[in-house]
């Protein structure tokens, strides 16, 4: 989240030396003739640090929405409609053809939000990585909504020694360009040289026809080259700047901004109430954890039901549920109690020496003092796959299909065939989080039937955190306190002005 | 990427510890004097061709980086192993290796810096840069198809695999992949490594070398699992080529020379990639009845039942393709491909002696390589003996009164094509960079941003 500092926004001028802030390329004024961008060249001219605040989280809210798509495994078309939408709001382009007066003022927007974004995010190899991807993704979508005749113009620029076919070659290639191509029917209309060493990926998998060391791309593949030449530079250029980074004597106003914008570049988090309640009229003790086990997703029942059979957790494990119980509200304090007992044949010295630590560091109170956050789906997706005697991970990806089948049944109680069926498919398309999706929507049926009954219900997104799946689940069973806390709730002002 | 613990020898199968000792003892009575040190001594004193092999690395007259900062790597006679070895000029070099004798000795990539440095300096500063793109084939990866010999033997017929691979190998490196500069190098024992030369090849990363090394590759897996062959139809253009050259030799170097059918367990295989389970059925019952058919005569009957109409839904075309698929799995080039994935891949030098068989790692001319014959390649023993039965020829080198003489000759041929390439190459590239230099100092430019 990023809250607007106000005192930064009163109209400040950066100085010429803001022009070091970007990386690479030679100093000349930009104009920009074309609708996309691969950045070659970074900006030069003066902008006020409100611009430079305002286009960054801009740039921004599109990435994390990209990002958060991508996650929830949106098809190709909702993806796309997702993205028309939002760039016509936060990053329009107009095409050369629309005339539009703000052309250039809208080029520079993205000319410039990119580059600052790029000094944000160059700062860790996870960051730049994810940085890149969401990029990548927004650049492909401008490209194939670019307009036919400005695309090939903007291809053209980008000097990649692109030579197209002439049609005496064209037609006297014809067997092979289409046993290349796979055996489609038709020739596609336009066919270009390159140098193969520029389309590797095309090399590795025969999808072209090699001659003395020139690749045939059908137009086709063209836009997949283009895009994974984005990738590489934008990847280098990247590496690039981090490393200049530590030698950056940036402007000081601008360090707070850079680093809050990639504090707002985070995986779906789940944001717990700093007072520490979080489900109303409840107060949740170590005592009372064994009775919202209901509410639990399958990673946290697991992780529960082999720390009570084994009165011990791993390491991951222990961090993955230690945060999660903290994000349902667990203090510290309790924390401690509960996991005394839990590790109930661990000797009082050995856990004081090896555990108290490690819970208490989870709760920023050791350390570096972090106030860790529960961890995401994403975020337990991608840890490790848990080995011998590790609990942590996600069943629905890491268990193999018959035990998880086995969990379900046994241990969340699904005995519907069909639900069972559907996390099958899901789980061989990869999508785990829908498969555990579907055994919420199935466990919290009747819930999920009368809230929509009675109107109250809110359309709520795909789940896709431990710490939702469980919040959701117990507001489902307990509308009364919900509504309560609702009606509290109203009337209070929001201190600050939040601003994504 | 690169780990400097991670030993990446050139695994080319021609160790001599994969003989069983029983071998080893027939290896030794038949050719005592090979593994003699002072054979070898004399072989590098006298008959090595240290002048070609620099030039070959180095790529012009005068030392430069190309070969002054090569790893070399030497396999002594008690079979330790030094790497990262390097040397300013071909007579430190040369002086170098008769000081330690080794019994062979492996190239490795350039290095940003001096090999010999490498403790001193950070992984970001000393990483391997450039080197030829090679290829390993060795027949231990056909043993399931050939049948004439097994380990470490090879024969006449066997060789015909090689043949064929260097036929298929060569044509697309150079139609397809467009270098010039290929050299094929008889292992020494049972197989034959490339060595892509040309500039372009030596500066490839390793994802350019992965793309064509699976560009070439088409047999995958084990000859345990099942189809080995996956390919899209209709087939690429580098595989229909690829298809016109093996059907010309299936029915002789396979068929008739391998026989790999005639044993009634073998030809299982044959059946499980047939897709028409009516016709399996139907050969599988023709062939129990006649046990030891040839499998000229099955490779025939596939065709023959298949006309018989007992296969009500022929899938005349899926049949026609599971045939290709055969001749691939059983003749088209079995690459070793982890060799040609990775810059900092080290391979056995040409011209060194393999220490098994005595022979000595001569070029192999790819424009006729059915001509090449590994069993008559000269051995070091038949060399020495060579320079000692001529006389009176004082101002012969010691090579030129020897069997070695052509393979040499070839090998500077071959060697004076590449350098002449890489000094016009060279000066193509001062001339523009001066074009360029002379274009950036015309008036008005902007002073250059520091990062
Ligand atoms: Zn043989």
């Amino acid at each position: 989240m990023y809250k607007r500092d106000t005192a930064a926004a009163t109209r400040r001028r950066v100085n010429q030396a803001g022009r070091r802030h970007f990386d690479g390329g030679k100093f000349q004024p930009v104009d920009y003739p074309h609708r996309l961008n691969f950045y070659t060249t970074p900006p030069t001219e003066e902008v006020t640090l409100d611009e430079f605040e305002q286009w960054a989280i801009q740039r921004l809210k599109v990435l994390t929405e990209i990002e958060s798509a991508l996650f929830r495994n949106k098809t190709p078309d909702e993806l796309k409609s997702i993205l028309n939408d939002l760039l016509k709001r936060h990053l329009p382009l107009d095409a050369n053809s629309s005339r539009s007066e703000s052309l250039t003022a809208q080029r520079r927007t993205d000319h410039y939000s990119h580059f600052i974004l790029r000094l944000a995010f160059a700062r860790s190899d996870e960051l730049r990585k994810r940085f890149s991807k969401a990029e990548t993704i927004l650049f492909r979508h401008r490209l194939m909504t670019d307009d036919g005749l400005e695309r090939e113009g903007f291809i053209a620029s980008l000097g990649l020694d692109w030579e197209r076919l002439s049609d005496d070659e064209r037609s006297e290639l014809e067997s092979e360009l289409k046993a290349a191509s796979g055996g489609k029917k038709n020739l596609e209309p336009t066919y270009y040289k390159i140098d193969w060493e520029k389309v590797p990926e095309l090399v590795e998998r025969r999808m072209v026809f090699l001659k003395r060391g020139m690749a045939y791309v059908p137009a086709s593949l063209q836009t997949a080259v283009v895009v994974g030449e984005f990738t590489n530079h934008l990847d280098r250029a990247l590496e690039l700047t981090a490393r200049a980074l530590p030698r950056l004597d940036e402007d000081e106003r601008l360090i707070p901004i850079l680093n809050h914008l990639s504090h707002g570049f985070t995986a779906p988090e789940f944001t717990s109430d700093p007072n520490g309640t979080h489900l109303p009229g409840t107060a949740i003790t170590a005592a009372s954890i064994d009775s919202l086990l209901q509410h639990f997703p399958a990673c946290m029942l697991h992780l529960h039901t082999t720390l009570r059979r084994n009165k011990h957790l791993k390491h991951f494990g222990r961090l993955q549920y230690t945060l999660f119980l903290k994000g349902i509200g667990l203090s510290v304090e309790e924390a401690l109690i509960f996991w005394r007992s839990s590790f109930s044949a661990t000797p009082e010295d050995k856990f004081n020496k090896e555990y108290r630590y490690n819970i208490r560091h989870a709760y920023g109170l050791e350390g570096n003092r972090r106030d860790y956050k529960p961890h995401s789906c994403q975020q337990i997706l991608l840890e490790h796959a848990p080995g011998n005697g590790e609990a942590h991970g996600c069943p629905y990806r890491h268990f193999g299909p018959d035990n998880l089948r086995a969990f379900l049944q046994t241990q969340m109680g699904v005995t519907d065939s069909s639900v069972l069926q559907g996390v099958k498919n899901d789980n061989e398309a990869r999508k785990y989080h829908l498969g555990c999706n579907r055994v919420f929507e199935w466990k919290h049926r009747e819930e999920l039937k009368r809230e929509k009954e009675s109107g109250k219900g809110t359309v709520k997104e795909t789940i896709i955190h431990p710490n939702e799946y469980f919040l959701r689940s117990w507001e489902l069973a307990h509308p009364d306190e919900v509504q309560e806390a609702a009606k509290k709730m109203e009337g209070m002002e929001m201190k600050d002005e939040v601003m994504m | 990427m690169f780990d400097d613990d991670e030993d990446l020898i050139g695994d080319d199968g021609d160790d001599t510890d994969l003989l069983t000792a029983e071998e080893k003892a027939k290896v030794s009575v038949k050719d005592a004097s090979f593994s003699d040190p002072q054979v070898m001594y004399a072989f590098y004193q006298r008959l090595f061709p240290w002048r070609q092999l620099f030039q070959w690395l180095n790529h012009s007259p005068i030392p430069s980086n190309d070969f002054m900062h090569r790893e070399f790597a030497f396999t002594l006679q008690n079979e330790a192993y030094l790497r990262y070895q390097s040397f300013p000029t071909f007579e430190t070099l040369r002086k170098e290796v008769l000081r330690l004798n080794p019994s062979r000795f492996e190239i490795g990539p350039v290095y940003s810096a001096n090999p010999r440095d490498r403790k001193a300096l950070r992984k970001a500063v000393f990483k391997p840069i450039n080197k030829e793109l090679v290829f390993d084939i060795d027949l231990t990866d056909y043993d399931d198809v050939r049948t004439c010999c097994d380990k470490a033997n090879i024969c006449e017929k066997c060789w015909q695999f090689i043949t064929v691979a260097i036929k298929i190998m060569d044509v697309a490196l150079r139609e397809d992949l467009g270098f010039k500069h290929i050299m094929w190098v008889y292992s020494g024992r049972r197989g034959a490594h490339a060595w892509v030369c040309d500039k372009k090849a030596r500066q490839m990363d390793d994802g350019k070398r992965k793309a064509v090394a699976a560009y070439l590759e088409v047999i995958r897996g084990g000859a345990q699992g099942g189809k080995r062959v996956h390919l899209r139809r209709p087939l690429h253009p580098h595989l229909t080529r690829s298809m016109d050259v093996l059907k010309d030799s299936f029915t002789t170097d396979v068929l008739i020379n391998q026989d790999p059918w005639r044993e009634p367990e073998k030809s299982a295989r044959l059946l499980h990639l047939i897709s028409d389970k009516t016709i399996t059925e139907a050969l599988r019952e023709k062939w129990n009845s006649e046990p030891s058919r040839s499998s000229v005569k099955k490779w025939a009957d596939i065709d023959e039942v298949a006309k018989s109409g007992i296969s009500r839904h022929l899938n005349v075309q899926q049949l026609r393709e599971n045939k290709q698929d055969i001749v691939f799995e059983y003749l088209y080039p079995r690459l070793d491909v982890e060799v040609s994935k990775h810059l900092n891949h080290l391979l056995k030098s040409p011209f060194v002696v393999h220490p098994g068989t005595g022979r000595v790692c001569v070029p192999i001319d790819a424009t006729r390589p059915e001509d090449f014959d590994p069993l008559s390649v000269p051995t070091v023993t038949q060399l020495l003996a060579e320079i000692d039965a001529t006389t009176g020829e004082e101002k012969m080198a010691d090579y030129e009164k020897t069997s070695l003489k052509p393979y040499v000759d070839f090998f500077k041929r071959f060697v004076a094509a590449l350098v002449k390439d890489e000094t016009t190459a060279v000066k193509r590239e001062r001339e523009k960079e001066e074009a360029a230099r002379a274009a950036a100092a015309g008036p008005g430019m902007a002073a250059e941003m520091e990062f």
